[in-house]
């Protein structure tokens, strides 16, 4: 166990440096927008990894619901802190890239809101984890508030979504509107796989150390 | 004991305390009346203003009154040591989170029909041009504000900081159905037709389906000791 999860460590360190490679040697350079894209290859892999990493929130919130194994309880808020923190790469590289884009470190646009609404509730989610002091109360609660947070996100993107499309139409730069280059796909391929592993790597970590902590506890 | 009953029972308990004690519903009507000064202050005398940010300083004022009369569901059966009588109670134990959701959902429409009132008056508005088309929208926001404040009450209920967690779960989850019922009541009181806001309605229901099935499956593992 321990042997794999160096192993996978190992690849997140390759995927990673083959990543930034591909992000700064490989890759053209955009027409428009110049260097300032080449942080879409840290934004866009972090916020689907992030998306992942709630998923696996949701599965093991359920699975800890139905068979009440801790380690599925392990699991859920190992994935949801490695998911709050994806997000909040995802948030910050997407002001840094909006400043000089488009002239503001924020907008209220349409996924910029629903992606920050996710990620408060995500926060709401370690708080509540955070705040209660019997662990096998905190697993429950926590598996009920990881259900309704993932059952949240459609809603809050269709809302936001009609919130923001009702009243002016999308007048920002899309970047998945171009057609992009085969490299540019590449690179983000590469990051998007190394991203994963990265994340993969950091949940089995936090699941070992959890494990760890509640023992030492017990 | 048929599940039915046992959800009436428990709304009928509720009521009946609320009826002789008065306590949440006399602090809630003050509570809704300080709002309106509130609102006032902060946003001046212009009318103009005032009615461009109508529907988002209703539901405003819904939300702040429903964290205050929500965060209180469970406060009997704690202090009073009742929640062993709850954990005791025979058969499903959603019946008990039914008829919670059904208590907290009438204390809501009730002042919430006091703050509409306050509104009209105050801030001289008409309200009454379409109360059937207003009915509907604002129940279907509020069915999924009880539903999901209800779970989050038992949840916070033993919390040593559940004044402060309460809110802090319930304001991010409940972001899609505020924005939701805000939307549908401006298009309302702009005089439109139910139609022209269907999505919006289908969001609200969503969202009160979604909340009420996970309140009733998951119920069972919050109540536990």
């Amino acid at each position: 166990m321990k042997r794999l999860q160096r192993a996978l460590g190992w690849l997140a360190v390759a995927g990673l440096a083959a990543g930034l490679v591909m992000a700064f040697g490989v890759a053209p350079r955009e027409a428009t927008q110049g260097n300032v894209q080449r942080i879409m290859y840290l934004h866009v892999p972090a916020i689907l990894v992030a998306y992942l990493a709630f998923g696996v929130v949701l599965v093991a919130s359920v699975s800890y619901l139905w068979g009440r194994a801790a380690g599925a309880d392990r699991l859920a808020h190992a994935s949801a802190e490695v998911g709050v923190v994806f997000t909040s790469i995802n948030i910050a590289t997407g002001a840094i890239w909006g400043k000089p884009t488009w002239g503001a470190w924020w907008t209220w646009d349409a996924r910029l809101t629903s992606v920050s609404i996710m990620f408060v509730i995500y926060l709401a989610y370690l708080l509540l984890r955070a705040m209660i002091e019997d662990r096998e109360r905190a697993a429950r609660f926590a598996a009920v508030l990881g259900i309704i947070a993932a059952l949240d996100i459609p809603l809050v993107h269709f809302s936001v979504y009609w919130w923001r499309t009702l009243h002016q139409p999308p007048t920002l730069l899309r970047p998945g509107s171009t057609p992009m280059d085969a490299m540019l796909v590449a690179a983000l391929t590469i990051n998007l796989i190394a991203f994963t592993l990265l994340s993969a790597y950091f949940v089995a970590k936090r699941v070992r150390l959890l494990k760890r902590e509640q023992e030492v506890l017990a | 004991m048929s599940y039915a009953r046992r959800t009436w029972i428990v709304l009928w308990k509720d009521l009946l305390s609320e009826r002789r004690s008065k306590e949440a519903l006399n602090a809630l009507f003050f509570f809704a009346l300080l709002l309106l000064f509130l609102f006032q202050f902060a946003l001046g005398d212009e009318r103009e203003r005032l009615t461009a940010a109508l529907p988002g300083l209703l539901w405003l004022g819904f939300i702040l009154s429903g964290l205050v009369g929500l965060g209180r569901a469970f406060l009997a059966e704690r202090e009073h040591d009742c929640w062993e009588g709850l954990l005791l109670a025979p058969g499903d134990k959603s019946a008990i989170y039914l008829g919670k959701v059904a208590g907290n959902l009438l204390l809501m429409l009730l002042v919430e029909a006091i703050l509409l009132v306050l509104f009209a008056v105050f801030f001289n508005i008409d309200l009454a041009a379409h109360p059937l088309r207003l009915t509907v929208v604002i129940g279907l926001g509020t069915i999924g504000f009880a539903a999901v404040g209800t779970l989050f009450a038992a949840m916070t209920a033993h919390v040593r900081a559940r004044e402060l967690l309460f809110p802090v779960l319930l304001l991010p989850v409940q972001v899609p159905v505020l924005l939701g019922a805000v939307k549908a009541t401006e298009a309302v009181l702009l005089g439109e037709p139910l139609g022209a806001v269907g999505h919006w309605l289908g969001l609200l229901a969503a969202a009160d389906a979604i909340y009420l099935t996970t309140g009733v499956l998951t119920f069972d593992a919050i109540l536990e000791a």
